[in-house]
């Protein structure tokens, strides 16, 4: 399809203005730019109808099941969106005086005890834009505190699970630490003796998801994390798979010291197409003087933003993150209770699991064990019989309306397939996609070229992967 | 799949050749680069970089993930074939030609498998 610039005419637009009857005024010459900005000049029927065809040829879960694993793609209520449209919130301006805007501060006071109290903190930030950066802000939080207590330049390692979301040893590597891989076990959970033997005066702390990306729930984790805190570091929880336990078990109760949750993931808030998204940042006391400034507080009768944390690691964002993402995670929190928390959280295990055993006979579980929020299939022995690999059935899945479940993560298994039908399927839907998934099996035997060459019936059809990879075209040539 | 007699290979996937002026080649296997599949992206140490048996001193990306590349040998980088910074898939083609770096002063070798003790190491491994 056209790009937007493609479309744009001179002299097209969308308003028609009145002639100028006030006397016009030029800025100082300091204050102008030297060339117009290239927008687009495009008439409303033709913007709307090019973001129509732009949804046309995209997917996302209001168009189908949308396993994604890892990415928790549950149905987002729409009255989240309703309340963060109302004008009070949707119109604030970031630099408003803090006694007008009474109510928002009130919104992230009120998101931060409740998400405290589901999590086992003690204290929250809401500065990061997403998981990742959540993850570059506690660890920076953990470098704080041991540079505080004198051994900051000691503790030089950090310990992430060779299971870990990549973002993980990334986050870990750019607050300058040496990444120390612990294997996992057989039954794949964490190495805890290979954990025991790494661990020592050299660690600043250990990266953890719980349940793992493997959909395993830990099962030394107390014991995983007293190993960590009797070397005298601490424990980071990624809370990127959160939504198996919250309402349940809590990351603070198994010995985490500072979190992230994904609030667009787990507190489903729109989210896939890059964004807005929120890290949020929890922590226990000790590490409370590090949080990113402003915090909100109490001043008398009145909510403030206080800057008055002189440990703080600084500013990890500009104003207070993305507000509105902490409104409708509020929303959503306030709306499930504290009984509609743990049952969707219930929910998310039960769907996983039914899904998982429907799939056990064409495909092969990774780790043949309960699983929590999403599990992870092989499809090595397929590859071998048929040569169609985890890609082309994910590609084929497409052909069914079904959004391809993650590919070849985590590494440690052979062609991944990691599904993650979160608590908002019906068991009907899961029916369908295990039915789906079994007739591509069967197809892969018969007609694996019909495989390789999948989807046929998309808008899209397969991009070309390597050519966007190796020669990436990331913005608009004007001159052409 | 190929595995030329001359190499010496390791159980990380990488070959090794030695050259007539005593420094060694080093380049992934052809089992590494079917595994990886197409590869978009080398990251390549520089020369004088020191070499340690068993570390990781090179990373190639994938589609589908990020991989180190493992040292066989302890040694120092003598040269890094620069033409797979702007085409990587020359591994994917022709693996045997497509050297990583070539290192010299060799201190200290990992042990290291004929081709038919490869093959039998990657038959097992599957």
């Amino acid at each position: 399809m056209k790009l937007i610039f493609e479309r744009s005419r001179p002299g097209h637009g969308c308003d028609m203005l009145p002639a100028n009857d006030v006397p016009t005024l030029q800025p100082a010459a300091e204050y102008t730019r030297q060339t117009a900005p290239n927008l687009p000049e495009i008439t409303e029927g033709e913007i709307s109808r090019h973001y129509s065809e732009l949804e046309r040829n995209s997917r996302g879960v209001n168009n189908g099941f949308y396993p994604l694993g890892s990415c928790t793609m549950k149905y987002n209520p729409k009255i989240n969106d309703e309340m963060a449209a109302l004008p009070g919130f949707a119109e604030l301006h970031p630099l408003q005086p803090p006694h007008t805007v009474q109510g928002a501060l009130q919104v992230m006071q009120m998101a931060e005890e409740l998400l405290d109290e589901i999590t086992g903190m003690d204290c929250m930030t809401f500065q990061p834009a997403a998981g990742a950066h959540g993850e570059y802000t506690g660890i920076a939080m953990i470098k704080a505190y041991h540079k505080k207590r004198g051994e900051g330049k000691t503790r030089t390692k950090m310990l992430v699970p060779d299971a870990a979301h990549g973002t993980n040893p990334a986050s870990a590597a750019m607050n300058g630490y040496t990444v120390v891989t612990i294997p996992s076990a057989p039954d794949g959970g964490v190495d805890v003796e290979a954990l025991r033997a790494a661990a020592g005066a050299d660690t600043a702390g250990l990266m953890l998801t719980n349940p793992n990306t493997l959909g395993l729930f830990e099962k030394n984790i107390c014991e995983i994390t007293q190993i960590v805190h009797d070397a005298g570091g601490l424990n980071y929880y990624d809370g990127a798979n959160l939504n198996a336990i919250m309402g349940i078990v809590r990351p603070g109760d198994m010995g985490f010291d500072v979190i992230h949750l994904n609030l667009h993931k787990t507190f489903s808030t729109p989210h896939g197409g890059g964004g807005p998204g929120s890290g949020a940042v929890g922590c226990k006391t000790i590490l409370a003087p590090f949080l990113p400034r402003p915090v909100v507080a109490q001043e008398g009768g009145t909510l403030v933003l206080s800057n008055d944390i002189p440990d703080s690691i600084g500013k990890v964002r500009s104003f207070y993150g993305n507000f509105l993402i902490t409104l409708r995670a509020l929303c959503y929190v306030l709306t499930l209770g504290q009984q509609g928390i743990p049952a969707a959280a219930t929910g998310a295990v039960l769907n996983a699991n039914y899904l998982m055993r429907k799939l056990a006979t064409p495909a092969e579980i990774a780790y043949n064990r309960t699983c929590m929020h999403e599990f992870v299939l092989s499809m090595k022995t397929l590859k071998k019989e048929t040569g169609v690999s985890a890609l082309d059935l994910a590609k084929g899945l497409l052909d069914y309306g079904i959004h391809p479940p993650t590919m070849y993560f985590p590494l440690i298994v052979e062609e991944a397939l990691m599904f993650e039908p979160t608590e908002t399927e019906s068991i009907e839907t899961l029916a369908e996609a295990a039915e789906a998934f079994r007739a591509l099996v069967a197809l892969a035997h018969q007609n694996p070229e019909a495989l390789h060459s999948a989807p046929h019936s998309t808008p899209v059809r397969r991009p070309d992967e390597v050519g966007a990879a190796r020669n990436p075209v990331l913005k608009y040539d004007f001159a052409r | 799949m190929n595995f030329p007699a001359n190499l010496k290979y390791t159980k990380s996937h990488e070959w090794l050749k030695k050259t007539a002026e005593g420094t060694v080649q080093i380049g992934l296997t052809d089992h590494a680069q079917n595994e990886l599949g197409d590869l978009v992206f080398v990251n390549l140490p520089s020369v004088g970089d020191a070499l340690t048996v068993g570390e990781s001193f090179a990373d190639v990306e994938s589609v589908k993930a990020v991989s180190d590349v493992f040292s066989p040998v302890t040694a120092v980088v003598a040269a890094v074939n620069e033409l797979l910074l702007d085409d990587p898939a020359m591994i994917n083609t022709d693996c045997y030609d497509a050297w990583l770096i070539e290192a010299e002063g060799i201190e200290l070798e990992d042990e290291l498998l004929n081709a038919e003790e490869y093959e039998a190491f990657i038959q097992e491994e599957a």
